[in-house]
């Protein structure tokens, strides 16, 4: 472990990804993800790794999926549009079952929308838009020194389910300086060493040619990609059970409960000691994971809660878990801005306190 | 005694493979994959497939093997060779495959100087999906989707890949060669050899184009489908080396 650094999130991230393992990352420039490409550049080369600027962020993918079935640990990272092109590839990594972990620093869409900070790719995290039966494991960290610890993290877990990771952050988290502190190196694993590690990867099968290796999608026939699918949904469902993260403040004795992931569970929880301030006890749920979604969490709610907000940087696209999760147990409100604007704390200690007087609290 | 004359290579898997007959597909598969056996490198080797009717070439050539998504074996392959610089990495790839959706990434990865080998096999048409126009369809040529022939009024000029390659600095060898006589599968022979001697050497991008058949989307007989190929494909695309490491010879 290091001394706490200063450090900016998407330089902090990058550094992560090294620590954790990471040789290898491709990348495309794209606003607010910049500093990612320019600081795996300067650092990889020097420290045994490699790094390829893409020529687009398909390439990208696709250069990940190459060096993921080699057997390296990869890092890729974009921002939203970005993203949007690599999931052509999501699904393909998924479906070979290549490691990778992915970053996505977003910014407001649709379309080229802005690079102000925004959490609408929530679907295209969580819901997935690439082809066909897949699932990501989705973490959205809500500091810096959470997504250096889950970045690092991703690079262990990726190759453990053999499946890529994917990081939700925003261009807030990727553009702030934090202090962090910055986990161990994890040593380079030498390519003659992989097979040992990942009996799998396409290294060249040396002088025994029944360890002739594959790594594919296609399954022409529908039996068998039918099983094949199963046995993916086999290994979701173990890991969904392991992966399931959430944080709560005092859900079980709340008025309001605002359930807000990243950025905006930050300024949540601000908003909760302004309310605190005005008599309002509010209770904080935040998704650490947004697939698999701690529906559970919602369990604790005590019924004296008069209503539970959604309080997300999108037209509300998280609510749908939150409905899951509430189980028709509380009405729910939205609290949202999108587009690339941010509520201040104030803000949403006030839309709080005026949706808890409306539904008579 | 008897003395073998000809055998199979253990390069290739001995399965039945889904090409049909006439394709030369067979005949560029085991000229890479009979090199890679002489040259003592066949477990030494990553090969990258394409989408397509050899998008099960993993089946038939004893190396290891990934699929990759229509057009991205080049930069699938830049990705492979960085966690494996010291093996032989190779994408194969038609025309469909490479000359249209994966145009980016093959001029990119030539771009880059990538110490890869391309094999691209140039059959002027969409072979597995039946039939339709390609980049390298000939002008007057009959596909699917230009039923009267390519129309140049409507659907542009056919693309010459090699010489397109040849103009850019990463690319340090680059051949056509054609399936269609024992005397230019010869020659073919001795280009997989010299792309995959120039990636030894780690002097950058090498790429063979195969100027092949297809006779079930052409409509023409195996035999009729090689005069086609002789008499309308090779006028249009002319066999030689296009660029070599001791200097262009074309």
């Amino acid at each position: 472990m290091s001394k706490k650094v200063l450090m900016k999130g998407n330089e902090a991230f990058s550094e992560a990804a090294i620590r954790g393992g990471c040789r290898y990352y491709f990348g495309y420039p794209i606003t607010p993800q910049n500093e990612v490409p320019e600081y795996m550049s300067r650092e990889l080369p020097k420290r045994g790794g490699y790094f390829i600027q893409a020529e687009s962020e398909i390439s990208a993918v696709n250069m990940a999926y190459g060096a993921g079935a080699a057997g390296g640990r990869v890092f890729i990272t974009s921002s939203s549009p970005g993203i949007a092109l690599m999931q052509e590839g999501f699904s393909f990594l998924c479906s070979a079952e290549v490691p990778t972990v992915i970053l996505n620093v977003a910014r407001g869409g649709p379309g080229i929308g802005t690079i102000q900070p925004s959490q609408a790719d929530y679907f295209q995290a969580t819901r997935g838009g690439g082809n066909g039966d897949y699932m990501i494991p989705v973490f959205a960290p809500s500091s810096i020194q959470e997504g250096v610890d889950l970045v690092y993290e991703a690079m262990e877990l990726s190759d453990k389910w053999q499946n890529p990771i994917y990081i939700l952050t925003d261009g807030i988290l990727g553009q702030m300086m934090e202090p962090v502190v910055l986990p161990d190196q994890v040593p380079f694993v030498d390519s003659k060493d992989i097979r040992k590690h990942k009996p799998w990867a396409i290294t060249g099968y040396g002088d025994d040619d029944s360890k002739k290796n594959v790594v594919k999608s296609l399954r022409l026939a529908a039996e068998e990609l039918e099983k094949h699918i199963q046995s993916l949904f086999a290994k979701y469902e173990k890991a969904e059970k392991e992966l399931v993260r959430v944080e709560t403040i005092d859900i079980e004795d709340a008025d309001v409960v605002i359930v807000a992931f990243g950025t905006m569970a930050r300024i949540a929880k601000e908003a909760i000691e302004l309310l605190a301030e005005q008599n309002i006890k509010a209770g904080l749920l935040r998704p650490i994971s947004l697939r698999p979604f701690p529906y559970e969490a919602f369990n604790k709610i005590s019924n004296r809660t008069k209503v539970i907000i959604s309080a997300e940087l999108s037209m509300g696209q998280m609510m749908q878990d939150v409905k899951l999760g509430v189980n028709n147990r509380f009405p729910i409100k939205l609290l949202n801005r999108t587009g690339g604007m941010i509520p201040t704390p104030l803000e949403i200690a006030e839309r709080t306190k005026k949706i808890f007087e409306e539904i008579g609290g | 005694m008897l003395q073998p004359v000809f055998e199979y290579t253990k390069g290739m898997n001995r399965v039945v493979t889904n090409f049909c007959p006439g394709c030369t597909h067979g005949l560029s598969h085991r000229l890479i994959t009979e090199t890679l056996d002489e040259m003592g490198m066949l477990g030494k080797t990553i090969g990258c497939g394409p989408i397509g009717c050899a998008v099960m070439a993993h089946k038939f050539m004893n190396v290891d093997m990934c699929e990759c998504a229509h057009g991205r074996a080049p930069a699938v392959a830049s990705g492979v060779k960085r966690v494996h610089p010291d093996n032989l990495v190779f994408t194969y790839q038609g025309d469909g495959d490479l000359a249209s959706i994966g145009t980016a990434e093959i001029i990119h990865a030539a771009a880059r100087g990538e110490n890869i080998t391309t094999f691209f096999v140039n059959n002027a048409i969409y072979g597995m999906t039946g039939g339709q126009m390609t980049p390298t369809t000939l002008v007057g040529q009959k596909a699917t989707t230009a039923q009267a022939g390519r129309i140049t009024d409507l659907a542009g000029f056919p693309m010459r890949v090699s010489e397109l390659i040849s103009t850019l600095d990463g690319a340090v060898y680059v051949e056509r060669v054609a399936l269609n006589s024992p005397g230019n599968v010869n020659k073919a022979k001795k280009a997989v050899q010299k792309a995959f001697d120039v990636q030894q050497k780690k002097l950058g991008f090498s790429f063979v184009e195969f100027v092949s058949t297809c006779p079930t989307n052409w409509g023409l007989s195996p035999i009729a489908a090689m005069d086609f190929l002789k008499e309308q494909m090779l006028p249009f695309y002319p066999l030689g080396v296009f660029k070599s490491p001791e200097g262009e010879t074309k």
